[in-house]
């Protein structure tokens, strides 16, 4: 269909019966099928009930995201599916482990930023941090681009999470 | 709950009865054996043995296209399963309700490269509609009855249900189909009231409708098709279908415009880029129907009906798109369609089937005929004019005979058609028949072959022989891949590269070596009265028809072209294939 429709992006919450190989069958439809993952989060949600929730951040044309939600919808244990772009708006949350190393005035830069972003300092040696900072991902983002210069090491990132906002259950 | 105790074989084959199976199609291994002594030790499933595991896929397609029920396949780990992949996929293509039992070795074993060990599961996964790897007897009955109920509910789809050696051997409770209900698979089968008032209000205020049905409404059954016979009467409208969908509509009906697509009519074709309004019902808008999507039916809307919603907005952008089964959908568009008292525009009628007979006036199958090299539209003609009086099954490989057989066999009812359309399976034909003729003994199956493909599963000639099927293989032999060569001829600069069919057998010996019938036809004259004494064998035949080497399908809409840039035949000039059309399939 028209190419020239613009790419967005979208974050979708599926929920699942959390049976072995549930996760490969979702990322095997967004491989064999050729959308794009951006982030995807799992895990179990309801121990009593069985169910996982995966959170799917992914981006295309408005004819492609229509696609992936059917297709999402249409495997055998999905319970529901839900754009928390459309349907639900939503929040979105992302944490981050960032190791960050040096010593004098870049570590000292370090940690006044890492207050300005109110993370957290969860691990600490004389050469360094392990920084713990929650956000949109576009918060991590700019966290780690300030990091970087300052002696950046590693980077753990869990992925979106999101969740509607209002009363309602998803 | 002693009573009901027994071991997994035992639950496998107790849930096949009461699920109402009366054949499967399968194969032998070290990983089913089990089962294989459980099926020993009864007699109300009967067992056919096929060649190969791919034959055996294919058979239980046949079987289930034909009857309206769902195929059960059983083979073995490993080899036995990878073998089993082709057909899943042609299955899950063409949207066929397959359930496959692997075996897999012990659970202890899982993971360590055992002997004749694979990821069944992970290898099946993206070729079934859903899969299973059972850990422990206690969940095989449920894993049965969900396994029956996902493959046949919603758009039905093979799966798979992968059963460890040990599980077999384990003891576990019985339950019935009628205590399970699946947690999650809900398909929606009544489509939306507002969208059908919507479709009925586009369908009410056309001016150049079209019909445009496909294999959903042979898939939901008879019903649907005989629905769908009462609104296209009800309306007065053309009609077109896919390959998939021959003999929903009976193709003698004034109504019936012949096949849509790549190779379908003049009529079709040309009815379809015209409309002003598009009833698509069980179809897919798939590539081989719609050729170039930007120019596909420019100036129409489009209603969609599809028990698949991720069907809808796929391909084509539709106005109103209804996710229902088709029978459903059509009980509730006939029972507003009356309510409504709707007038048609008679005039715009009128000048919409003058115009769809003047396509017609074309006769696009048309060919010139010859006394002295048989034509393999003439012997497929010849084939339907000996057999259309009986009860007759049509399966085909893939290539051009396939495409003859589509254009020049007429059907009149549903299920009596069976090929590969969405995979394109060369092989399916042959297994398929062997599964058609199980389950219609009586029939008159004929497998309508190329001398290339039936190569590709002959072995299942042996099975035939084996349990007295009297399929009848009616080979085109045109000593090439006639479609392919036909490419290479369009795209190519006549290149043939590898598309002769170099050292082929003697197929009349080859059917005797089997204990077959041989025969073979090599003129015009002598067509007749070869075909008849087919039919009259009451044993397998392999038929080897000599057919012109160099004849090309059409009409034809060459790739990357719109549906009104058909071509009639072959001309002096290269024919209008564009660069971009060169790359596509
Ligand atoms: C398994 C498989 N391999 C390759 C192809 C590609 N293919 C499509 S048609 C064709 C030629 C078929 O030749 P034949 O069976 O003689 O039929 P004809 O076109 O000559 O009628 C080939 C190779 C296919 N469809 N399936
Ligand atoms: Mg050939």
């Amino acid at each position: 269909m028209s190419t020239e429709s613009k790419i967005e992006r979208h974050t979708i919450a599926v929920l699942v019966d959390n049976e072995a190989g549930v996760l490969a069958r979702v990322v095997g439809l967004f491989s064999g099928r050729g959308y794009n993952i951006e982030s995807l989060t799992v895990a179990e949600v309801d121990k009593a009930g069985h169910t996982s929730r995966i959170t799917i951040v992914t981006s295309g044309t408005p004819m492609v995201i229509e696609q992936i939600k059917a297709q999402l919808e249409r495997l055998v244990p999905v319970h529901k599916v839900v754009d928390l772009t459309v349907e639900a708006p939503g929040i979105e949350r992302e944490m981050a482990l960032v190791k960050v190393a040096g010593t004098g005035e870049r570590r000292v830069e370090a940690l006044r930023l890492s207050d300005a972003f109110r993370a957290r300092v969860i691990d600490t040696t004389h050469s360094s941090f392990i920084f713990e900072v929650t956000g949109a991902p576009d918060k991590i983002d700019a966290f780690v681009g300030l990091m970087r210069p300052l002696g950046l090491v590693d980077v753990s990132r869990t992925g979106v999470v999101a969740i509607a906002r209002g009363p309602d259950a998803m | 709950m002693a009573a009901t105790e027994m071991t997994g074989a035992e639950i496998i084959v107790k849930a096949l009865t009461d699920q109402g199976v009366d054949t499967i199609f399968g194969y032998p291994g070290g990983a089913v054996l089990p089962i294989y002594d459980a099926l020993f030790q009864q007699n109300q499933i009967r067992h056919i043995l096929v060649r190969h595991e791919q034959g055996a896929v294919h058979a239980a397609e046949g079987y289930a296209r034909s009857t309206g029920k769902p195929g059960v396949v059983l083979v073995t780990s490993g080899p036995g399963a990878t073998n089993a992949v082709t057909g899943l996929t042609d299955a899950l293509m063409d949207s066929i309700p397959i359930i496959c039992l692997t075996g897999q070795v012990p659970t202890h074993l899982i993971g360590t490269d055992a002997f004749q060990e694979c990821d069944t599961v992970g290898i099946t996964r993206p070729c079934t509609k859903h899969n299973w790897l059972v850990n422990s007897a206690k969940e095989l009955t449920r894993v049965m009855h969900e396994a029956f109920y996902v493959a046949t509910n919603g758009r039905p789809g093979p799966v798979v249900i992968d059963i460890p050696k040990d599980v077999q051997f384990q003891k576990a409770e019985y339950v019935g189909p009628q205590n399970i209900v699946h947690k999650t698979y809900r398909p929606k089968i009544k489509g939306d009231i507002d969208k059908i008032r919507q479709a009925i209000e586009l369908i009410a205020h056309a001016k150049k409708p079209l019909f445009y049905t496909g294999g959903g409404i042979i898939n939901s059954g008879p019903l649907a098709s005989q629905l769908m016979r009462d609104f296209v009467k009800m309306t007065g409208f053309p009609i077109t279908s896919t390959l998939m969908g021959l003999g929903a509509f009976p193709a003698s009906d004034p109504q019936w415009l012949g096949m849509v697509g790549m190779h379908g009519t003049y009529e079709a074709n040309h009815a379809m880029h015209d409309c002003d309004v598009m009833i698509n019902l069980g179809a897919r808008f798939d590539d081989r129907v719609t050729g170039r999507v930007d120019a596909f039916a420019p100036n129409s809307k489009k209603i969609h009906v599809d028990i698949d919603a991720s069907s809808i907005n796929k391909i084509v952008h539709v106005d109103v798109g209804i996710v229902g089964d088709a029978a459903h959908v059509l009980e509730d568009m006939i029972r507003i369609w009356k309510a409504k008292a709707i007038q048609l525009d008679k005039p715009a009628m009128a000048a919409w089937w003058k115009q769809v007979e003047s396509w017609r006036a074309k006769k696009s199958l048309n060919y010139t005929h010859s006394d002295e090299v048989i034509k393999p539209q003439y012997a497929v003609e010849r084939l339907y004019q000996l057999t259309k009086d009986r009860d007759t099954y049509i399966t085909t490989e893939v290539g051009q005979h396939q495409m003859w057989a589509a254009q020049h066999y007429h059907f009149e009812k549903p299920n009596h058609w069976m090929t590969s359309g969405g995979l394109g399976t060369m092989g399916y034909g042959l297994p398929a028949a062997v599964g058609v003729q199980i389950a219609h003994p009586d029939a008159l199956v004929i497998d309508i072959a190329g001398e290339a493909s039936i190569q590709m599963c002959m072995q299942e000639i042996s099975t035939a022989v084996q349990f007295m099927l009297p399929v009848k293989i009616f080979i085109l032999n045109n000593e090439y891949m006639g479609m392919v060569r036909q490419w290479q001829q369009l795209l190519h600069g006549g290149r043939y590269s590898h598309s002769y069919s170099d050292a082929l057998p003697d197929f009349v010996k080859l059917a005797e070596a089997y204990g077959a019938v041989g025969i073979r036809a090599e003129k015009p004259s002598e067509l007749d009265e070869k075909i008849k004494q087919m039919i009259d064998v009451k044993a397998p035949v392999i038929f080897d028809c000599r057919v012109d080497q160099m004849e090309n399908v059409y009409p034809m809409i060459p790739s990357g072209a719109a549906h009104n840039e058909m071509i009639l035949s072959d001309s002096k000039d290269e024919p209008a294939v564009s660069e971009e059309g060169k790359m596509l399939v």
